[in-house]
Parts: structure tokens; sequence; C-alpha cells
């Protein structure tokens, strides 16, 4: 099992979510983030104050998926989720060790 | 947007509208006409008498009808004006405890007032203070006092003033924003009202005070409805106040936003629509003089609008929405001496020069000389309050309000513009008297506060928020679950 986190543009977060759905990905979490990496932020303006705004919105996915899954995944949210520019996110993929369903104890890849 | 904040929104606006409701009652009792040389050859005296009295009294009605509004209007500029506009400046941990401190204002102010307020402020006494002729609102009936209005309850007189004697502490709580106790704010604000606001309102408004300018000032300063009383002293006690509680911790370094500029804004708009009563309800009736003020009074926000978001379009590239509520506080700040003795196109003149020095007040100054008042209220209020109350000298004309006559009692010329160079004098005195009053008295109280209690919070407290500290509470709590 693996671990999905998919850090993207809030704009891009309907056009994701569609991609995802449309491949059979069923199970998601989606948090509300602030970030950069490269990407520049921009200045406000506040009663003659100027503030430096560095870290920007961003949306972040995660989902736990079987293994075969992963490769199909990362490719939706690569082909929905880019848009040429710095700022586009990052994808990352950690292991797993396991799952529970709260509602009736399943275990293991069926949990999923 | 959540839906929770729509609601509460809707709710909001709803009950602005209730001050609306107000003036449709008005409508009905104004304007009775009384062809009294028609009805006279025809009509005994006992009628022509009854005929006399109703048309005093309908005029008394249109009077207390309008004073009335103004009260709750200047009311509303406070609650929630006020709290609203400072509410949203602050950081989110501090939006109750700012808008306490206003709401407190309502509250203390209006008992201190009824004990002992208004007497010191509005009682005959000496040219600097009123006596204790009035305290617990002795005399204070609902009879006129012909020496302030003749035409109105004095009650209504006395609760008209007492929205003043709110909203002027509740100005300096900008300049300690976000670092005073609440017990310490309370206590100060307490000792103001009683031996910086009252003196000043009575020297400028009171029987005998030695700045008024209708009922027999040594120096007759023109000051319609409070450049000096309230703006003045306010903004220069709030410069005090922020030299010595000192910056804020992290200050200037650390970003401080405002938390809601939506809330500000709709503060504003509240502070523009709630400064008619403050300065068209200071013609103490509903005549002409009323219509002029309240003309005055939106051309010179309207102007200072376009005077502060015009420079800072120059000079910053972009006007904001914060820069031009600002601006609009900054126009009816000075607009508030001059509104009832300038001609509308010379608030436009007002609005226009208040709204640009604000704008350099608040960015250039105050970062030159880096004090931390927090909200602006000397930049605002006190530099605004100055301007107001020295342009008042320049552009007052007796074809709007006649209100000096020589011995003969012809009317003689207001302002500079109209020939009367000696009035810059007499502005400027009261311009000095106001700075001098708020600054030493401002400073003693503080010390005295400052000795007893303390004023600042603990740094713990002043990290945590005071909302938690102070009152135990967070203005919101959209987090939890059902």
């Amino acid at each position: 099992m693996t671990k999905v986190e998919a850090v993207i543009q809030t704009s891009k977060l309907e056009t994701v979510k569609t991609a995802l759905h449309e491949i059979g990905v069923e199970g998601m979490t989606v948090l509300e983030a602030r970030g950069h990496g490269r990407q520049k932020g921009h200045t406000e303006f506040y009663r003659g104050r100027e503030y430096t705004v560095d870290l920007i919105p961003k949306i972040k996915l995660e989902m736990v998926l079987v293994d075969d899954m992963v490769e199909k995944t990362v490719q939706a949210i690569v082909a929905a989720a880019r848009t040429g520019k710095i700022g586009d996110g990052k994808i990352f993929l950690t292991r797993v060790d396991d799952a529970i369903r709260i509602r009736n104890d399943e275990r293991g890849e069926s949990a999923l | 947007m959540t839906k929770q904040m729509i609601q509460q929104l809707a709710v909001f606006l709803v009950l602005c509208c209730f001050p609306l409701t107000v003036f449709a009652h008005m409508r009905g009792s104004a304007s009775p006409t009384v062809a009294t040389a028609l009805i006279a050859p025809v009509v005994g005296p006992d009628r022509l008498a009854a005929v006399e009295q109703a048309a005093a009294d309908a005029k008394n009605s249109a009077d207390n009808s309008w004073m009335l509004a103004s009260s709750a209007l200047v009311l509303l500029m406070t609650g929630p004006g006020l709290a609203l506009f400072y509410g949203g400046l602050v950081r989110k941990k501090n939006v109750l405890g700012t808008m306490m401190q206003s709401f407190a204002m309502m509250a203390v102010i209006t008992v201190l007032w009824a004990i002992v307020g208004y007497s010191l402020a509005f009682g005959s006494g000496s040219s600097f203070i009123g006596g204790l002729h009035n305290i617990f609102l002795r005399g204070v009936g609902l009879q006129p006092d012909a020496d302030y209005s003749a035409t109105i309850p004095l009650q209504t007189y006395m609760v008209f003033q007492l929205m003043f004697a709110i909203i002027t502490p509740a100005l300096i709580t900008g300049a300690f924003a976000e670092r005073m106790k609440f017990s310490s704010m309370l206590l100060f604000l307490t000792l103001w009202s009683l031996f910086v606001y009252d003196p000043m309102a009575h020297m400028v408004w009171g029987k005998g005070g030695w700045l008024n300018a209708s009922l027999g000032g040594r120096f007759r300063t023109l000051d319609f409805a409070g450049g000096t009383v309230v703006h003045i002293t306010s903004g220069v006690s709030a410069l005090v106040c922020a030299l010595y509680l000192g910056k804020r911790l992290g200050y200037p370094k650390q970003a401080m936003p405002p938390h809601s500029v939506v809330i500000s804004f709709i503060g504003a708009c509240l502070l523009w629509v709630g400064w008619f009563g403050f300065n068209a309800g200071s013609a103490l009736s509903a005549g002409s003089l009323a219509t002029s003020a309240f003309v005055a009074t939106h051309f010179g926000a309207a102007a200072a609008v376009v005077g502060w978001s015009g420079a800072e379009w120059v000079v910053k590239g972009k006007p904001s929405a914060l820069g031009a509520i600002s601006g609009c506080v900054a126009g009816l700040v000075a607009i508030t001496p001059a509104s009832g003795f300038v001609s509308p196109m010379s608030a436009l003149a007002i609005g226009l020069i208040a709204g640009a020095v604000c704008f350099w007040m608040v960015t250039a100054v105050k970062s030159r000389f880096s004090y931390d008042d927090s909200l602006d209220a000397f930049g605002v209020h006190g530099a605004g309050g100055t301007v107001g109350a020295l342009l008042t000298g320049v552009f007052a004309s007796s074809a709007i309000n006649p209100i000096f006559k020589n011995a003969h009692g012809d009317v003689t010329p207001s302002g500079v513009l109209e020939g009367n160079i000696h009035q810059i004098l007499n502005q400027s005195v009261g311009v000095v008297i106001a700075w001098l009053l708020a600054a030493v008295g401002t400073l003693i109280i503080l010390k005295i506060v400052d000795v007893a209690i303390g004023l600042r919070v603990p740094e713990e407290h002043e990290v945590q928020g005071l909302d938690l500290s102070e009152h135990g509470e967070e203005g919101y709590y959209w987090e939890t679950s059902a």
C-alpha cells in the first residue's frame, strides 16, 4: 500500500478530483495548506506598511492506494494539475504499514 | 465565506435597517404652515394663541425628532461603527478585546455622564469646567434650556452630548490596541473622560466656556461638532498613549495585517452614515443649518476619499480599500469642526486636503518616527482634527452661519476668506488648548493608572491574544464540529 501526497494549485482541485474519480480512486483527504517551493510570493499594502506574503495557498491531497493503482493515479494527477509554470506542485509517495477501517475492523488492502 | 458567516452578516444588515424607521416616523411631524395673518382678523385671541402654540409645538417636535434620531446615529457610530472599524484592523486573536473597548465606553461613560459627567461638561461653573449643580442630572428635565437649545428638552440635549462623550474615549483605544489591560483601560478612560473630555467640552460648548464661540468665550473658537473637543483631544491622547505604552511585541518587523478589511469596511460605512447625526445633529434643530451641515459632512467625506485614494494610487500604484475607508474617516474628522460654518464647495476643499494630509501622516510620518499608533488614531483624528479646526477658520462663512455679531447686532465675517483674519488666531488657541490639555492630562492619568494597576498585559497574554486573556473568549469559533 502506498500513500500518495500531492500538493497542487488551489485552482486545480476540481480538475484533479474529476480525473481521480474517472480512474476509480474513491477515497481521498483534502487539506488547505500554505507553502512555496521556488515560487515567489507577492506584497500587500496596509495603511503604509508593506507585507511580503510568501506562503502561497495550496491544496494538499492525500490518498492511500493499492500498489498497482499508484502509477495510474500519479499520471492522472500530473495531467490534470500541470500548467507548465513554477508553482504547479509536487507528488510524494511513501510506503504505508497498515490500513484499518474503523467501521468494521477490516485491515490491509481490503480496508482501502 | 461559510454559510454561518453569511447568515450572521444577513442578520446584522437587517438590524441596521432599524434606524431608518426613525426617519420614517419623522416625516409626519414637521412642516406646519400657519397663516396667522390670514386668520387674525376673523378669529379671537384665544384661538390665535392656541394656533401659535401649535406652531411652536410642531417646530419643537420636528427639532426633537431630528435630535433624537441624531443621538441614535451617533451611538451607532460607536457601536457597531467604530467597534467594527477597529475590530477588523487588529489580529483575529484581539477582535473581541478591541470591540469590547468601544462597547464598554457605551456602558461606562453613560453611567458616568448621568452621575457627574454632564454636570462637569455642561453645568454652569467657571470658564474651564462646569460645576456639580447637575449631578445625578438634577435640573435636567424635559424643559428646554435656552442657552443650549430653546426648542428641545434639555434631556434630549444631554443624551445627544452623551453620545459624543462615549465615542471620544473609544477613539483613543485605537492607539493602545492589542496590548492594554481591560481593567487599566476602564480606569484610564474614566479618569480621562472626567478630567480631559469634560473640561474641553465645557470650554468649547458649555455656558461661559473659555473658547465658546456663541456663549461669550474669551477666544471664540469655531467648532461646530467637535473637531477640537473630540478629535484633537482623542488623537493627541492616542499619540501619548502609544509612546508611553510602547510598541506591540514584534512591531514593526512582524507582519500584523488587518484580520478583516471587510469588517472594517462595514464599520467605516456605518461611521459615514452615523456622522450625519454627529454633524447635522450639532445644528440642534431640524432647520436649514442641519441641511448645511449634512451636505458639508457628506461632501467632506467624499472629497477625502478622492484625496487619500488619489495620493495612494500615485504613490503606491494601487488604491486600496483600506486606504479609501481611511480617507473617508479622515475627511469626516476634518469637516467636523467646519460642518455648520462652510459652504458645500469649501467642504470639498477641506475634505480633499484632509485626505491627502492624513495619508501622508499615516504612511510617511508614522514610519519615519516609528511609533506604534496601532490603528492610526493620531494620524487620522489628531492630524485630521487639527487640519479641520484650522481650515474652519479659513473657510467659515457668515452667509452659512451668522455666528458673530457686533455690538449693534449686525453680522460680522466669520472666517479668513471672508475678511476675518483674526479667526485663524482663535482657531489656533483652541487647537493649542486641546493639544495641551490632552497631552498633559493623558500623561498624568497614564502615570497614575500605571502606578496603581499597571497598563500593559504581560507578554504571554499579548502573544495569546486579549480575547482569551482578558475576556476568556474567542471571536470566531468556526472549526468545531456540530
